[in-house]
């Protein structure tokens, strides 16, 4: 009865993952109730096509101690000029290395890289704006107009969130140069009362009111700010005010008809690849091998849905490693099948089966954590600064180590409930 | 068959292959690929169909832009642009280095401790040096004939090998280690050799199984990837082959040369 439950589960478990591996979907509709979700696979630059960029963030000018708010204005600035390209899923990652301070952005599909460049490493401009009222033609409403005026980033010193002293509220304290502390006066007080816009890269971040004419060369913006919406103004303020200037180090485009052209040579090669590692087993070990090939058909949409659902960005190296987990997979059942061999001269068929899963689960247990390991390293889940962050290896790290779990599943658990239930049937007949 | 009686040859014949690659990287070194010197590799498909690869190495940013921008007045079609600054290559040498050396004192402590005892681990670790090296070697002779790079790809390629070579001799040291328990009396290099005996059509299917994977991936699986497929499938050879041939005999020589010890005492 157990064995019933199990062999359901695991045509359950297929069914549902062939039906998010292929490519239309699901489309339920039951009386009134209807669902309709489509699952994609998400792809790498090297197959949808795109830009991989490396900045290299010149801190020279900054404070040691700055630094770290210097990389995170670097990085909120060029994730709003990433946002302007219209791109889908754009990403903008900070990576240091031995006093280098790198920012990687992956830019899916993009047309234009060069603009895109150009726009990025530019640096941040901030300047505080005067509203001017234009007096317009008799009788018409006035308008009114943004003049920059002379008080920019450079007159700032730094900016940090700070709490009112009296309504205890996050505001955001903001340090002048002894320069910038005079324009500032100068400003605030021919503009008691109304509106002075800080203006980073043509964007007003922030529209403060000035209450008074404010001098000594520190100021504070308060308002109801949430303790997040003062961080992010802090560092936006901190990104125009600290003079970091960014570089293109390192840049990979792939073109769209070289990914497409990968894409299908993938599917070339995984079709036939899996084909002949299924005829092979089947050659080798006969109807045991069928049974693997079953396993291997599991596994191969399990992979696809996993890929779908968690969801894994699919590079071209993340199709070897899926192909190489694909070798992995097969370990097991020839692992198994060879003890198989051997136990079943020694004790009837149904024990031998199950005394070698039990033997081959030390080495296969064993061996593929020495897989994960390396896996692991190349993946480098917890961005350790030694290593590599992001890029095509981390995608083929990701699928190697999902392949390996996964493999542990078909291998042991469906294999080794459709022998038992294959072998309880066959129980006087050689195998 | 007494396998292990010729435990010297195995080992020769590790020594004659490593000895080759390693002349080879002296004669010619590694053809590094734009990942490591800097520069630019481009393609790009020309209005007339044609297609071109420009190669430049040690490039600043406003030449690459440069040589961009001339294309794009041509109109030409790019199919892929890989621009990387000087300050990259020996960035990614050191976090590679990295990489490989904690790896492999990773899996050395893993095998050490899973079969208690260290000449387990460090039995295993010399045969993943061992593939390494073939390697190495191999590409550097690769890159002499036929052009193949030292890049990216093949760095992945390499740390893939390491744990490889690993599960293979995993496979076979659990092998010796079951056979230990359960056999008395039978001396070390009979055990040894049995184990690689019974593991051997394991050994050698797997590694079939992913040849055949590997292979239709070269052949298929178009341009890009070519040469790290190379890279892999050198390496699971070699790592078939350490882990029956380096691994297993440096088990036997460790085990008599410390016998040899404890009579002299």
């Amino acid at each position: 009865m157990k064995r019933i439950w199990l062999i359901s589960f695991i045509i359950l478990i297929t069914a549902v993952s062939t039906i998010i591996a292929l490519p239309q979907g699901i489309n339920l509709k039951i009386g009134d109730f209807s669902f309709n979700k489509k699952f994609d696979l998400k792809l790498g630059l090297d197959l949808a096509g795109g830009s991989q960029l490396i900045f290299d963030a010149d801190m020279t000018k900054v404070p040691e101690d700055k630094r770290e708010v210097a990389i995170q204005g670097v990085r909120d600035v060029i994730e709003r000029r990433v946002n302007l390209f219209g791109v889908s899923e754009p990403t903008v990652q900070t990576s240091t290395f031995e006093g280098k301070n790198r920012v990687i952005v992956e830019l899916p599909g993009i047309k234009d890289t060069q603009e895109a460049t150009k726009l990025i490493g530019k640096t941040a401009q901030l300047v505080f704006a005067e509203i001017v009222e234009i007096p317009g033609p008799e009788g018409a409403t006035p308008s009114s107009t943004l003049v920059p005026t002379n008080l920019t980033g450079a007159d700032l010193e730094s900016s940090e969130v700070v709490y009112d002293s009296q309504t205890g509220k996050p505001s955001i304290s903001i340090q002048f140069t002894k320069e910038g502390g005079e324009k500032f006066a100068e400003i605030t007080g021919r503009n008691i009362l109304k509106a002075l816009p800080i203006v980073l890269d043509g964007e007003i971040i922030s529209a403060p009111t000035v209450q008074e004419k404010i001098t000594g060369g520190s100021a504070q913006i308060s308002g109801s700010f949430t303790l997040d919406e003062a961080k992010q103004l802090s560092i936006q303020l901190n990104a125009g005010a600290l003079p970091v200037s960014i570089n293109l180090v390192s840049e990979k485009t792939v073109g769209a008809s070289l990914g497409a052209d990968s894409i299908s040579d993938s599917i070339t090669a995984g079709v036939i690849g899996i084909s002949m590692v299924a005829l092979f087993m089947f050659l080798a070990y006969g109807r045991l091998g069928l049974v693997a090939d079953v396993g291997l058909f599991v596994f191969a949409v399990i992979s696809l849905a996993l890929y779908k659902l968690i969801p894994i960005t699919l590079t071209l190296p993340g199709i070897a490693g899926f192909m190489l987990s694909v070798g992995m997979a097969v370990d097991s059942n020839i692992l198994i099948f060879e003890r198989f061999k051997e136990e079943k001269l020694k004790r009837s068929v149904s024990d031998a089966l199950e005394v070698s899963f039990g033997r081959a689960w030390d080495s296969i247990r064993d061996a593929n954590i020495a897989t994960l390991v390396t896996a692991f390293i190349l993946a480098n889940p917890l961005d350790w600064k030694f290593l590599n962050v992001s890029g095509p290896v981390r995608g083929f790290a990701l699928t190697l180590a999902l392949g390996i779990a996964i493999s542990l599943f078909t291998g042991l658990f469906v294999s080794r409930n459709l022998l038992r239930v294959l072998i309880r049937d066959r129980k006087d007949k050689q195998l | 068959m007494k396998w292990m009686n010729y435990r010297w040859l195995y080992l020769l014949i590790s020594g004659i292959l490593i000895i080759s690659g390693i002349f080879g990287i002296i004669r010619w070194g590694f053809k590094f690929g734009v990942d490591f010197t800097g520069g630019v590799v481009a393609e790009y498909k020309m209005p007339s169909g044609e297609a071109r690869v420009l190669r430049f190495k040690n490039l600043s940013t406003d030449e690459a832009e440069k040589i961009r921008a001339e294309y794009k007045a041509q109109n030409a079609t790019e199919v892929r642009f890989d621009y990387v600054g000087p300050a990259i290559g020996p960035e990614l040498i050191k976090k590679t280095l990295t990489a490989l050396i904690v790896s492999a004192v990773l899996i050395l402590l893993w095998v050490a401790y899973q079969f208690k005892s260290i000449k387990y681990g460090i039995s295993a670790t010399i045969a993943t040096i061992h593939d390494s090296f073939i390697l190495l070697g191999s590409f550097a002779i690769f890159g002499h004939f036929f052009g193949a790079e030292v890049d990216f790809l093949f760095v992945t390629a390499m740390l893939t090998i390491l744990s490889f070579s690993v599960h293979d001799t995993i496979v076979v040291f659990d092998r010796i280690r079951e056979n230990l328990r359960r056999t008395t009396g039978l001396p070390f290099p009979q055990v040894v050799n049995d184990s690689i005996l019974q593991t051997l059509v394991r050994s050698l299917n797997t590694s079939l199984t992913t040849i055949l994977v590997l292979f239709t991936l070269l052949i298929f699986g178009g341009e890009s990837i070519r040469w790290f497929v190379v890279a892999l499938l050198v390496g699971i050879i070699s790592g078939t082959y350490s882990s029956i041939f380096n691994a297993a005999p440096l088990l036997v020589l460790w085990e008599e040369l410390s016998a040899k010890r404890r009579s002299k005492k």
